[in-house]
């Protein structure tokens, strides 16, 4: 890799400059505070001989991006914030939740959002979090669609996304469950019985999600596994996936922005 | 030695003049390696994966016993309306195992299905059978209204308004002593043909009993 230029001093005023150093002062870096203040560039740079992840810092947070980008272009973003909100919330909760369905579940819940300290407050963030995510997904995907970024040859990012909406549907299915109220449960019901209308397959599937022919035991735990452990590890992974090939292909131009003709360009380099 | 420039290569390592190979040996040590580690690691992915599989699927092919509970005495029942009774479907888990039946006599003048014949009681499941909400019955207009999503079934269960594919689910029944037992589950079509239990939303007329197939482990009463 070529190594960068180095950047330019920022355009400080004057007074803020530090004065040249006058050649009977010491060189200023042998004291204590020096020392200190070299630290953290030196702990940075035995980290980075080690791992070359400056390099891979840089590629992926200075990238050249097209003129015109605009607001529409931070759904994304914003998604991926909504989404870690909803990681670090569910952490917490979790170390409350008991996935108990003879009364413990309801309980765990009820405790959490009366007596805990900021509790009604972060499970507020995690229940209304959820659907903002949903929005924010819609909202990122309608920019996709409408500014044509889902283009050649972005249509395998595309494709990542749209499992990433569908694993963010399960992410809301299985978590309506938890709370374990009269409108959870019914909720539950439904839906199962929805996927079960599938022909051939459905009954299995059914099946499969409620842990037997009923709704039973198992239910409410396997709900929560799939909630807090296997889904949100595979999304993990898909949304590395998705940005990876975000950086690898860079951003879209919106589709007003019209490429320079070969003779303006020709005139910008006289 | 073979000649090296024949069309096809011998099998045997030392004819293609492979360094230090054995007499008769057909196999390279670097592809006898290669196919080691890599079976090593195939058996080893598959001796957590299968088990975690099977693990999530058993379920399915779980069959659960039947069992028998006593909802009330024969004189809690009458011929000419359902008392519905509260039973426990599912053990262990406490209120959410529980599910709703109504029952009432078995009346020879409206049940006049030959299947129904045997039994002295009639007891309608309360699961919809358009997507599993629970239905109530309505005195004053003889019918199973559900909240949903506005299904709605006659006396015998039989589907007259809304989304539901089928008639409700019932339950078979027995006389214990004095006491009525509700057993298990099962579906019938819209003539009242019996058949084993399904899950709402799909339908037994026609092609719909080989589309949604039963349990493989549901057993036959």
């Amino acid at each position: 890799m070529p190594r960068l230029p180095k950047l330019p001093a920022p355009p400080l005023p004057a007074a803020l400059k530090a004065p040249p150093r006058r050649p009977s002062e010491s060189n200023g870096k042998d004291g204590p505070l020096e020392g200190a203040k070299e630290a953290g560039i030196s702990v940075v740079d035995w980290v980075d001989e080690r791992t070359s992840l400056s390099g891979a810092g840089r590629w992926l947070m200075f990238r050249k991006v097209p003129k015109g980008t605009n607001w529409f272009y931070t759904l994304g973003s914003a998604t991926l914030f909504a989404f870690l909100s909803q990681a670090v919330t569910g952490v917490f909760l979790a170390m409350y939740y008991r996935p108990d369905p003879a009364g413990g579940a309801y309980e765990s819940i009820r405790h959490v959002t009366n007596e805990v300290f900021l509790g009604q407050f972060v499970r507020g963030m995690h229940k209304w979090g959820s659907s903002v995510m949903v929005i924010l997904i819609f909202l990122h995907m309608g920019r996709v669609f409408f500014f044509g970024a889902y283009k050649y040859p972005r249509e395998l990012n595309w494709v990542i996304g749209v499992v990433l909406l569908i694993l963010t549907m399960v992410m809301s299915f299985t978590g309506y469950l938890l709370p374990f109220d009269q409108r959870a449960y019914w909720a539950t019901i439904v839906g199962v019985n929805i996927n079960g209308t599938g022909p051939l397959i459905g009954p299995y599937l059914s099946d499969f999600l409620r842990g037997g022919g009923e709704f039973g035991a198992t239910t409410l735990s396997r709900f929560y596994a799939i909630h807090m452990l296997l889904v949100p590890g595979l999304i993990v992974a898909l949304i590395g996936a998705h940005l990876y090939l975000v950086t690898k292909l860079g951003t879209t131009a919106p589709p007003w922005q019209k490429a320079k003709e070969r003779d303006e360009l020709l005139e910008a380099e006289v | 030695m073979a000649d090296k420039h024949a069309k096809h290569k011998s099998k045997y390592t030392a004819d293609r003049l492979i360094p230090g190979a054995f007499e008769g040996e057909t196999v390279t040590r670097r592809r006898f390696m290669v196919g080691t580690a890599n079976a090593a690691g195939a058996i080893a992915t598959a001796a957590f994966t299968l088990p975690a599989l099977g693990f999530a699927l058993g379920p399915i092919f779980k069959s659960t016993p039947h069992h028998w509970e006593t909802v009330g005495k024969e004189t809690d029942f009458n011929e000419d309306n359902y008392v519905p009774v509260v039973f426990t479907l599912t053990a262990g888990i406490g209120e959410a195992g529980k599910t709703t039946a109504y029952v009432r006599k078995f009346n020879p003048k409206i049940d006049t299905d030959p299947s129904d014949r045997d039994s002295k009681y009639i007891a309608i499941s309360s699961r919809c059978a358009h997507l599993g909400c629970p239905v109530r019955w309505v005195d004053a207009a003889e019918r199973f209204i559900c909240p949903c999503h506005g299904g709605v079934y006659d006396l015998l269960g039989k589907r007259v308004g809304g989304p539901p594919v089928r008639p409700l689910d019932r339950f078979y029944t027995r006389v214990e002593g004095e006491f009525v037992q509700l057993g298990p589950r099962f579906s019938v079509n819209s003539e009242l043909k019996r058949f084993s239990p399904r899950d709402p939303g799909e339908p037994l007329d026609g092609i719909g009993q080989y589309l949604y197939p039963s349990r493989p482990t549901a057993q036959k009463l």
